[in-house]
């Protein structure tokens, strides 16, 4: 991106403020004064540090903005903005309550922060990172020194060095690899002994065995001054292993983050309505029963209750999949997750925690996720099955040269350890990071977040998918249909209309976006818009029955309507529909030419839910579905033997997600459903299942493909090293060829170009950039 | 071949020293934003700018 320059920024920082109002972020709705001191250090020189989540960054300008910003207020010492991780690293002097101060700051310029603890949050991990990055980095040097050293005594083999210069490259090798096998052997060597202690072995048990014996019979070997040290390959084993391993925490990392992002930026504050009248934000899950929270137009609730004053359109699509807005007056029950439309409502708490509808959606969650059965890895799988049987071909190389063959114990061991090198399992601990890091690459590029390690596995051989109705094969917000309505009746229409955050009246500001908005536009709760002109005659835009409409023509649609009526003149009908993805159909027509069962569960109602299974040809479809119906279908489905993907995106589909074999969920889905899924895509395509479902087949491919190669390099191996003719050359040559061999196959996917052909046509090039802007945009926007 | 006694040592003093550059490089914090680092470069620090942060 190049769009660093301060003018560039001003107008990202403009665009993501009028996202905010246009989602109904009415300036009230902004927090006077965030709490933040729980969140706040302060070290022994009264120099206080928050670290903070920014949403929003787009660019460095952002960082720019930011960092001026914050350092122009008073006291602050240091303002960081992490760019890659959206974090931000804030200190200052003086009062604790700047804190809520900067992120209100922040608020105003269009950013939104919502404060964490640095502690618990993925601290550990990326220490263990950097511990992986040490310990590599370690057996890197100690792998290229001994290696030059090797070759040296390679080459001295073929041109008659003497023996007392080998025995000095052998003890130089020595002092390099120990101390290096030693230090970057750790992570091994801990998961091995934890495997043993609880009576299992994993594959870290054959790789310490094969390191430690390696390096301690080369020890022996050196002092009887032997011409079989296998050092070189103790540390390149290492080094190989640790780069895979790496590479795997790697992408584990970042899945979690993004998990952990879409967590903390849920938590968001809430306007708590004191008895005697003040206001005060507190986060959400400090609220208490009997209190009273507001919740301005455009807002969601942010906990069940039942409303006290105020009367309000209420979308709970997130929550039912129910498409059309529904009236609430005081005295009707809501709840969390519902987003309030047209007018401010004071709510009473009554349920909190354990007992909210959104909890009782999470019971389920969790349910659906113990009854499926724990996906293993394919990569433990192999593991679980490899490891004994190394172990038992090392033991009979030993016992049969000694017992059999007649050899003495110390060459026989020799031979045990080359068995155990060559079959060191790099494909296993290479080849499958590999790939996982460039698939997941991949995918981000193209908008699509990778949440789960073992998701790509599982996706692969994906035989059915299940589909939402609501946002997630449409658009899930209403449009105006194609009418033939006079063009100067929809500017009055779209003019009267900007002055609402309804979504009716946002969609039909949309189709005639440049109607001036006049002043005085009146909003009846429920009903609609109205605006008296200068002679004081009265124009409505709103319900059939308010607008006094009930002459006009007879309504024959099923969807929502508005109705505009003048003084003077006929009543106007405007119909609206929850349009389809612009590929949908091409989506679903090709997942059935791929031969994939395709089904439609919706929380909706049977018409519409006919409606569209008819446009997209969906013979297998159920309406209104309760979020535990679709579970049950999922787990029928499951149990039949059928490996399902999920694709939804409310509130009442999270169960259902958990409960699927793999589970996928568009970025403008609940946080929770999010959370659920194993992989979020961007965009207002449906085409990134396809491309999901298309890499995933070929790093499924792929991984394959390396396990045959390191399968066909251990049948060769394994009985030469057995037979005795394996020399430290050969082990270190063999165990390096297969992990650049699977290593290089693995590389093909980063080159293969895409197939689907998706990019070209993606109306965003880099959608994950605005990642985080375009989820709150489209998440309250609707 | 006697030479090798102090060759090999200064090649392994100079490996050791690029090890040591990375493990501090690493320490100090320079490959936990990459992405920002590249951006940075571009921001101009100006009279007024360093005026609004320390003022005095």
């Amino acid at each position: 991106m190049s769009c660093c320059t301060p003018g560039v920024a001003d107008l990202a920082r403009s665009t993501a403020e009028s996202g905010r109002q246009a989602a109904g972020g009415a300036p009230e709705a902004i927090p006077e004064t965030v709490d933040v001191t729980p969140y706040v250090q302060t070290d022994p020189h009264g120099r206080h540090t928050l670290a903070l989540m920014v949403e929003g960054i787009h660019c460095g300008g952002c960082v720019k903005t930011i960092e001026r910003a914050l350092g122009a207020m008073g006291g602050v010492e240091s303002a960081r903005v992490n760019m890659t991780t959206r974090r931000l690293q804030v200190a200052w002097r003086g009062a604790v309550a700047e804190g809520g101060a900067m992120v209100q700051r922040l608020g105003d310029l269009g950013y939104r922060a919502v404060p964490y603890d640095p502690e618990r949050l993925s601290d550990d991990d990326s220490r263990q990172e950097k511990d992986l990055l040490r310990a590599m980095a370690v057996a890197g040097f100690a792998a290229a020194n001994v290696m030059l050293l090797s070759v040296s005594v390679w080459a001295g083999h073929a041109q008659g060095m003497e023996n007392a210069t080998r025995d000095l490259l052998h003890w130089f090798s020595a002092l390099i690899a120990l101390p290096a096998i030693v230090y970057a052997g750790r992570p091994f060597f801990r998961s091995a002994l934890t495997a043993l202690r609880a009576r299992r072995t994993n594959m870290d048990v054959p790789i310490s065995l094969a390191v430690l014996l390696a390096g301690g019979m080369s020890l022996s070997e050196t002092i009887q001054s032997g011409p079989h040290a296998y050092f070189d390959s103790a540390v390149t084993l290492l080094f190989f292993l640790l780069l895979g391993r790496y590479l795997d925490r790697r992408a584990r990392g970042k899945a979690r983050s993004a998990a952990e992002r879409l967590l903390a930026l849920r938590s968001g504050a809430v306007t708590v309505l004191e008895a005697d009248g003040t206001r005060r934000v507190m986060p959400a899950d400090q609220l208490q029963p009997g209190m009273r929270i507001l919740a301005a137009a455009g807002e969601r609730i942010a906990a069940d209750g039942r409303i006290v004053e105020g009367t309000s359109e209420l979308d709970s699509s997130l929550l039912t999949g129910e498409t059309l807005p529904h009236a609430a007056q005081p005295g009707a029950r809501v709840y969390s997750g519902t987003l309030n439309l047209s007018a401010p409502v004071t709510v009473e708490v009554t349920a909190v925690g354990e007992n909210t509808l959104l909890s009782e959606i999470v019971r389920l969650m969790e349910t659906a996720e113990q009854r499926r059965a724990k996906y293993v890895a394919l990569a433990d799988r192999m593991a679980r099955a490899y490891a004994p049987v190394v172990h038992a071909l090392a033991l009979a190389a030993f016992l049969g040269w000694v017992l059999l063959g007649g050899m003495a114990w110390q060459p026989a061991l020799l031979i045990a350890v080359a068995v155990l090198i060559v079959t060191c399992p790099c494909a296993l601990g290479l080849a499958v990071p590999a790939v996982q890091v460039i698939c997941s690459g991949r995918l981000l590029k193209r908008g699509v977040l990778l949440k789960s390690g073992t998701a790509l596995e599982r996706l692969a051989n994906v035989d059915t998918v299940v589909f939402d109705k609501t946002g997630t094969l449409t658009l899930g917000r209403p449009e105006l249909r194609d009418t033939d309505a006079d063009p100067l009746d929809l500017r009055a229409a779209a003019a009267l209309a900007g002055a609402s955050t309804h979504p009716l009246a946002r969609a039909l500001a949309r189709a005639a976006p440049d109607a001036p908005v006049p002043e005085g536009v009146r909003e009846e709760p429920g009903c609609g818009l109205a605006w008296r002109d200068a002679q004081g005659n009265e124009t409505r835009l709103g319900k059939r029955a308010w607008v006094d409409a009930e002459a006009g023509p007879a309504g024959d649609h099923d969807g929502p309507e508005l109705w505009l009526a003048r003084p003077g003149q006929a009543p106007v009908r405007f119909t609206f529909d929850d349009p389809l993805r612009s590929d949908a159909a091409e989506v679903v027509r090709a997942l059935q030419a791929q031969g994939k069962q395709v089904v439609l569960l919706s929380g909706d109602r049977a018409p519409t839910v006919e409606k569209v299974s008819g446009a997209l040809g969906l013979a297998d479809w159920q309406a209104e579905c309760a979020p535990g119906q679709k579970v049950a279908r999922l787990e029928q489905l499951v149990a039949g033997g059928r490996r399902v993907l999920m694709v939804g995106d409310g509130l009442n589909d999270a169960p259902a997600l958990a409960a699927a074999s793999v589970s996928l969920s568009p970025a403008s889905a609940a946080d929770i459903s999010q959370t659920a899924a194993d992989a979020v895509f961007q965009g207002e395509r449906l085409a990134p299942v396809l491309e999901v479902l298309e890499v995933a087949r070929r790093a499924g491919r792929l991984v394959h493909q390396n396990f045959g190669l390191a399968f066909a390099y251990n049948v060769v191996a394994v009985p030469l090293a057995m037979a005795g003719f394996v020399t430290p050359l050969i082990a270190a040559v063999v165990m390096s060829a297969s992990s650049l061999a699977v290593t290089g196959n693995s590389l093909r996917l980063g080159l293969a170009k895409t197939a689907t052909g998706w990019r070209e046509r993606s109306p965003n090039p880099s959608p994950l950039k605005g990642e985080g802007g375009a989820h709150v945009r489209q998440g309250v926007g609707r | 071949m006697s030479v090798l006694i102090y060759l090999i040592p200064i090649a392994l003093f100079l490996g050791l020293c690029g090890l040591a550059a990375f493990l501090w490089s690493l320490k100090s914090g320079q490959y936990d934003d990459l992405e920002g680092a590249a951006h940075r470069v571009l921001f101009d620090d100006d009279e007024n700018d360093r005026n609004d942060r320390s003022p005095g």
